[in-house]
């Protein structure tokens, strides 16, 4: 059987009292929600703190408040999640699923329903970024020399490389920066709150800008103006556990006539980080989703997906196909259109 | 808020080799242990509890066979560490029967052959009990759904599907379906013997 | 309706119900307790310390840290271990530890052994093996051509594990003649059984003075014999117990290195030892599919007909022999049961490489070639013109016949599996006619009902099944056979409660013990329902016969007039009078003492008389036939398999239910082999590292379907009872798989008019073949392969007897004895040249 192996396990109730035994622990200690990601790294030996700061026992995590109307210029409107809410309540929230369809839908998503009972919003954020090479026991890694990610030198998945190319494979984060959200962080020196966006960082090991000290306690949604539309694709092997090796997030606002105001498209699953489909938006904003916007839009969308060979499929088929996803996800915008957003492909 | 690490109220610190005294419910009862820190629910129950019903396919969240129901919520043991356990209920397939009578799922699996090797069993059957106690009335697609966290490698999970609409039907107060069999080819039309 | 031996009919009783297993209530329950669920006081945890190199001598294992480690109280190294085992006699080459050498990453080297699992695995991280590597031999084209360093020291020359070349009438003349020639390569990718219980193993010295090793294994005689054989003990002071095991699929057949190092461990610490493998480790264990390239010519008639037929096979064994001798038969032998060829050649070659070994899972060798045969088949007719349901239904071999490689065929339910899915699938208004995207394809298969041969050479029976009834009316029936899930505790209850007339409830199974049961030789080659069913057919028969008689006395009838059902013993010219079955057996234990009988059974012998004709008889058939519809998404490759139409000949179905779901098991696993399941191989760049390692040895990433990836099944049973089976019985467990890959990639041909002659069809393969000018995606070559002279053996309508003309003339095994004593089987015919009806010349 694989297990955890020893660590020393503290309960807070309050987020003081959990940022406190961060800051004082250091680099040994990490923060548990779910555990759907930290358990099966530590019994890998992927991570191995000393200290395990169970978040589970603090109350102001679990809160979340759901105001999805309203003028959207108020900032306290809009949905706020604390940081231990399950993705499957997320999953099954009605008002979430009517204001940010593209959330609920990627919630929806995830691995598996008992996997969303126990997973947080907060650790789907912060799940640790994927690779072929780094997933495996210790025994695994030993085999190869290890990787740069975990005890080694050397990316395998690209030898010439000085960064880790391993994978966000959040189904979540792609739609809560294409949603504009934001995210508290706490420490024992305070909080801050940024975008969404500006969690990530562009480095398979260091792919979050949450500093180590830091508890990412909750994320806020902002209010969908009138006319918003999102939307959520994710490509995967089966029809439930897998992680997306291509997640394309879409928000648009449509205006009269169907012509798009604004729109902003993020792609996760194929690099470290969820990548911002700028030109794509820009390329829509004007239009209709027409044939031909969606094809373009959609090329463009691909382009800026780059895929590395560490995850499941081929690396020319997720080149290929990607645009063809994409455009799945362009067309879930239009009005009363239907898509399915889980292009499984057994 | 800065400051040094206070001794806090509700830390639980175990250093190294130091055992874990959990108290619980499981199926109903309460229970009271002492076992080692790192362990997990599933490894609680099966190896201090000798409740080993509840089985393990992957200890990694990947096979969905070590499901068990944690304050009426499906979970997978193998992910939950025990300490988390302290003061919560676990249900297990050991505690799916009414003393003699078996769970309406219970029977159904056995009557249906959604029982094979029956390792993913357990797992399945709380899976199932966690959607019928939401979906009295599931649709095939909302059964397979629920069901998507377990893998079964024996019965391509159909007869596990016909099991959890039987179960939902006795129920709701109506009649045991029977099992649906293979047509025969003679019995069935123009298939003649020869 | 079965004739009884009064001459009359009567409905069968319990036989053909949909019954509740007699083991369902331990499943559904959790009580059933599968290997890892044993637990003893005291019990300690071991665990393997695996290479991490993937080929290299051991130059020295230091254990002394781990040794010194709180809570080890062992450390295991290979020189305990200097007698090799095997699975078959010829490939007696494993070490429950690795003594000198390492042959794949994940080959065990030494075990520790503590009184926690946890304190065990941190002290295998604390066991310094030091390696001298060798170089790596990843893939049978670099087998042939790099012959040293040798994985193995023995086998047909270099890295060459094993050659057969069979020519079974001239070919190369037959297809000089044909209409049409067709020839292909294909190549099936590996695939692992994946069972979702992970093997476990638990070994104590029984207060009984004996070793016992209860554990997760199908075969429980075949790791008696090994255990004895490697730790030197009397087997009969070897007790092998095989619990329930929650899934096997041919993945627990071997003797596992992790079982004898248990017991071996459990004999130098005194204690219960216990050893549960993490799924990583099952991956290592393997045996599963050998990645398989074939190629095959086929030459045909205009209007069909096969005159000849060729496959060449190149297997992938991994780094043992295990099953691999068989396993390269297996890749030709059953080529010939399906459609009339009037002439076939085969040249099977396996290698071994640096990997975890191959060896049988479901289907055993013979999925590869029968995807080559159906998709090949697909294409002729295509060729050709013809419908290819039709064409399947006009070639089936005929009932009572010789094949060319000389393999008996008694009933056959081909043509009625083909025309049931033509029927229910609507294929004769819709193949072809679905428009781009949607497809149907069609593909039929036949399956042994267990090996014609044991493993070992003997003349014993390959099963028995003991009885005992006792004054309670009770019967308890004990057989060696091994419960896998596949439900043949229940065939057992069945089988024995039918005869006798009783509920199946009244019959308590005692299975998966040496020390409590007849051996069988288990579950393997989908032997159990005809063999096992047989054996207890025979000991409820003669259990009956005892019971009649003293029923008879006391009714004052003819023994023939006594009649047994609904848990009675009557008059059948006037049931009213009669007694219960317990005050029958009774009656019998008062006139002739304890009532216990025994059965066995053994396979009739096969007509093939030359090197190599062990493989491919059994005795009977079974067979199927698939229609597969698909969706192909050409933008992307994508394939959504929409519904698939099973048929299989069953002869009988025992139990409906269980029958089902061995179908859509089978269906579940061919669809998963045919879509996703790959047991893939990663080598880092050579200037940078040695590594050769699994690609996914994980739940997650090796890819199995889950329950939102089925599609609809509908099955459909042909019960033309069989002579040689139980009840009419044949089996079930593995024949349903076969034909669903070809059947898949036939769909989608039918669907975007691409060939993807390779398994898993996946969607990179299938958008490379729509951008292909060939619109094909699958392997172009075949490398040379040094074959040996072939044997020469005419197929019987060319004037053969069975034996080659270019070898020695073999006579039966059991006349070559030294012991001077005839030994042939007296059930057994006398070796003749086969009958006149027999020889059906295609």
């Amino acid at each position: 059987m694989m297990r955890l192996p020893r660590f020393r396990y503290l309960a807070p109730t309050e987020v003081a009292e959990a940022a406190a035994a961060l800051a004082d622990l250091g680099p040994e200690a990490m923060v548990l929600a779910g555990g759907t990601d930290l358990f099966p790294n530590m019994k890998r030996r992927q991570q191995t703190p000393g200290t395990v700061i169970g978040l589970r026992g603090i109350a102001a995590l679990h809160a979340r408040s759901i105001e999805p109307s309203g003028d959207p210029s108020g900032s306290a409107r809009g949905l706020t999640l604390g940081a231990l809410t399950r993705l499957s309540v997320i999953e099954h929230d009605r008002a979430i699923a009517d204001a940010w369809p593209a959330l609920a839908v990627a919630a929806s998503l995830v691995a598996t329903p008992p996997l969303r009972n126990m997973g947080t919003i907060g650790g789907n954020l912060c799940l640790d970024t994927r690779c072929s090479y780094y997933d495996q026991s210790h025994e695994w890694r030993a085999s190869i020399g290890y990787c740069m990610k975990k005890e080694g030198e050397v990316c395998w998945v690209a030898p010439g490389s000085r960064r880790c190319w391993a994978v966000s494979s959040s189904d979540t984060a792609p739609v809560l920066c294409a949603l504009g959200a934001e995210v508290t962080l706490a420490s024992a020196a305070g909080e801050r709150r940024i975008p969404a966006s500006e969690l990530f960082a562009d480095d398979g090991i260091a792919h979050l800008t949450r500093r180590p000290d830091e508890i990412l306690t909750a994320v806020h949604v902002p209010a969908p103006a009138a006319g918003e539309r999102s939307a959520y694709v994710k490509l995967r092997r089966r029809g439930s556990f897998d992680f997306p090796v291509l997640g394309v997030a879409v928000r648009a606002r449509l205006g009269t006539g169907g012509v798009i105001e604004s729109a902003r498209i993020f792609v996760g699953g194929t690099g470290s980080r969820p990548l911002e489909a700028r030109a794509a938006a820009e390329q829509l904003t004007g239009r209709v989703l027409d044939d031909d916007t969606i094809r373009e839009t959609a090329g463009l969308i691909a382009h800026i997906a780059k895929p590395m060979q560490n995850t499941d499929f081929t690396l020319s088929w997720r080149k290929s196909v990607a645009a063809a996803y994409a455009a799945r996800a362009l067309r879930a915008l239009i009005p009363g259109g239907a898509a399915s957003p889980v292009p499984e492909v057994s | 808020m800065a400051g040094p690490l206070v001794p806090l109220s509700a830390v639980r610190a175990s250093p190294p080799r130091d055992k874990l005294r959990l108290a619980f419910t499981v199926n109903g009862e309460a229970r009271d242990l002492v076992a080692e820190s790192y362990k997990t629910l599933l490894e609680v129950l099966r190896e201090d509890l000798g409740l080993t019903g509840t089985k393990h396919g992957c200890e990694l969240g990947e096979c969905g066979a070590c499901a068990v129901l944690l304050d009426g919520e499906l979970v997978l043991s193998c992910l939950v560490a025990a300490v988390e356990c302290q003061g919560r209920s676990a249900t297990t397939v050991e505690g799916l029967r009414d003393g003699p009578r078996l769970h309406p799922l219970q029977d159904a699996f056995a009557d249906h052959g959604a029982a094979q090797c029956g390792y993913c069993t357990p797992g399945m059957l709380l899976a199932a009990k966690a959607l019928l106690e939401r979906t009295p009335e599931p649709s095939r697609d909302q059964i397979a759904e629920a069901l998507s966290g377990q893998i079964c490698r024996c019965t391509g999970y159909l007869q596990i599907f016909d099991a959890v609409a039987a179960a939902a039907q006795v129920m709701r107060g109506e009649r045991a379906p029977a099992p649906k069999l293979p047509a025969i080819a003679g019995q069935r039309g123009s298939h003649g013997e020869d | 309706m079965a004739k009884t031996e009064g001459g009359g009919e009567r409905p069968f009783q319990v036989l053909g119900k949909p019954l509740r297993r007699v083991d369902a209530i331990g499943k559904v329950t959790g009580e059933t307790r599968f290997a890892d669920d044993l637990a003893m006081p005291g019990m300690l945890h071991m665990k393997l310390v695996r290479s991490t190199v993937p080929h290299a001598r051991i130059r020295g294992v230091d254990v002394t840290k781990a040794l010194a480690c709180e809570g080890v109280r062992a450390v295991l190294t290979g020189e305990l271990f200097p007698i090799p085992f095997g699975i078959l006699p010829v490939s007696q080459d494993e070490h429950a530890l690795c003594p000198d050498k390492v042959r794949f990453v994940g080959d065990p080297v030494a075990a520790v052994v503590a009184t926690e699992e946890l304190i065990a695995e941190e002290a295998t991280r604390l066991v310094e093996v030091s390696y001298e590597p060798l170089a790596t031999i990843g893939s049978p084209e670099e087998a042939l051509r790099v012959a040293e360093p040798r994985i193995q020291d023995h086998g047909d020359g270099g890295n060459i594990h094993k050659m057969v070349a069979l020519d079974f009438g001239d070919v190369p003349a037959a297809l000089a003649g044909a209409d049409l020639v067709v020839e292909d390569c294909f190549f099936y990718q590996g695939n692992t059984h994946l069972p979702l219980e992970q093997h476990a193993t638990l070994a104590y010295m029984g207060t009984d003075g004996r070793l016992t090793i209860a554990s997760s294994t199908q075969t429980p005689h075949y790791l008696h014999r090994a255990a004895a054989k490697v730790l030197g003990i009397p087997a009969s002071r070897i007790r092998i117990i095989a619990p329930p095991q929650g899934g096997g699929f041919g993945g627990k057949t071997d003797p596992f290195n992790h079982e004898i190092v248990a017991a071996k461990a459990a004999l130098l610490t005194g204690r219960p030892v216990k050893i549960a493998l993490t799924r990583e480790e099952v991956f290592y264990c393997h045996r599963g599919r050998h990645p398989v390239l074939m190629r095959m010519r086929t030459g045909v008639t205009r209007d069909g007909r096969i005159v000849g037929h060729s496959v060449e096979s190149l297997l992938d064994g991994g780094a043992y022999g295990s099953y691999g001798v068989a396993s390269t038969f297996y890749t030709g032998a059953l080529e010939t049961v399906t459609y009339q060829m009037a002439r076939y050649q085969f040249r099977g070659c396996r290698t071994f490489t640096n990997k975890p070994p191959c060896g049988p899972k479901r289907g055993h060798g013979t999925p590869q070639p029968r995807f080559g045969l159906e998709v090949q088949i697909d294409k002729i007719c295509e060729r050709l013109g013809k419908d290819p349901a039709q064409w399947r239904i006009d070639n089936a071999v005929p009932a009572d016949s010789l094949t060319a490689n000389w393999l008996k065929i008694r009933t056959i339910g081909l043509v009625p599996c083909v025309e049931a899915v033509v029927e229910a699938s609507g294929w004769k208004s819709r193949f072809r006619k679905l428009g781009r995207g949607r497809g149907l394809g069609i593909a039929a298969s036949s399956y042994l009902c267990g090996a014609g041969l044991p493993i070992y050479w003997n003349e014993m029976p390959h099963t028995g099944v003991q009885l005992l009834l006792d004054r309670s009316g009770g019967v308890t029936a004990f057989c060696g056979a091994s419960e896998v899930g596949q439900g043949s505790d229940n065939v057992l209850a069945v089988c024995v409660a039918e005869v006798l007339g009783i509920d199946i409830l009244d019959v308590k199974v005692v299975t998966g013990d040496t020390s409590l049961g007849p051996v069988d030789l288990g579950s393997y080659s989908s032997r159990v329902t005809l063999m096992m069913g047989n054996a207890a057919v025979e000991a409820a028969q003669r259990a009956r016969d005892r019971l009649a008689e003293a029923a008879a006395a006391r009714l004052d009838i003819a023994v023939e007039r006594v009649g047994f059902g609904g848990g009675r013993v009557f008059d059948v010219g006037d049931p009213d009078r009669g007694m219960a079955f317990a005050d029958a057996v009774q009656l019998a234990e008062a006139a002739g003492g304890t009532v216990g009988t025994v059965g066995s059974y053994r396979p009739p012998r096969a007509p093939g008389r030359f090197k190599g004709a062990g493989v491919g008889p059994s005795p009977s058939y079974s067979y199927s036939a698939a229609v597969v519809e698909v969706e192909v998404d050409e933008a992307t490759g994508a394939v959504r398999v929409v519904k698939v139409w099973i048929a299989h000949d069953i002869g009988r179905a025992l139990n409906p239910v269980l029958v089902r779901g061995q179908m859509e098991g089978s269906v579940y696993m061919g669809l998963g082999e045919a879509l996703m399941e790959e047991q893939a191989f990663r080598r880092l760049p050579p200037r940078l590292s040695r590594a050769l390692v699994h690609q996914t040895p994980s739940m997650l990433e090796y890819k199995s379907l889950a329950s939102r990836d089925m599609p609809e099944i509908e099955s459909i049973l042909i019960e033309r009872p069989e002579p040689n089976g139980p009840f009419g019985a044949k089996e079930v467990g593995q024949g349903p798989l076969l034909p669903i890959p070809p059947a898949v990639a036939n769909a989608v041909y039918d669907a975007v008019r691409v060939r993807v002659d390779e398994v898993p069809i996946t969607p990179d393969k299938v958008l490379a073949a729509l951008r292909a000018t060939s619109r094909r995606f699958g392997p172009d070559t075949f490398p040379a392969v040094p074959w040996p002279e072939p044997l020469i053996v005419p197929p019987p309508w060319e004037g053969g007897d069975g034996n080659a003309t270019n070898e020695p003339r073999r006579r039966d095994r059991s006349e070559r004895r030294t012991d001077g004593r005839d030994g042939r089987d007296p059930r057994d015919p006398p070796p003749r040249s086969p009958r006149a009806e027999e020889i059906v010349k295609p």
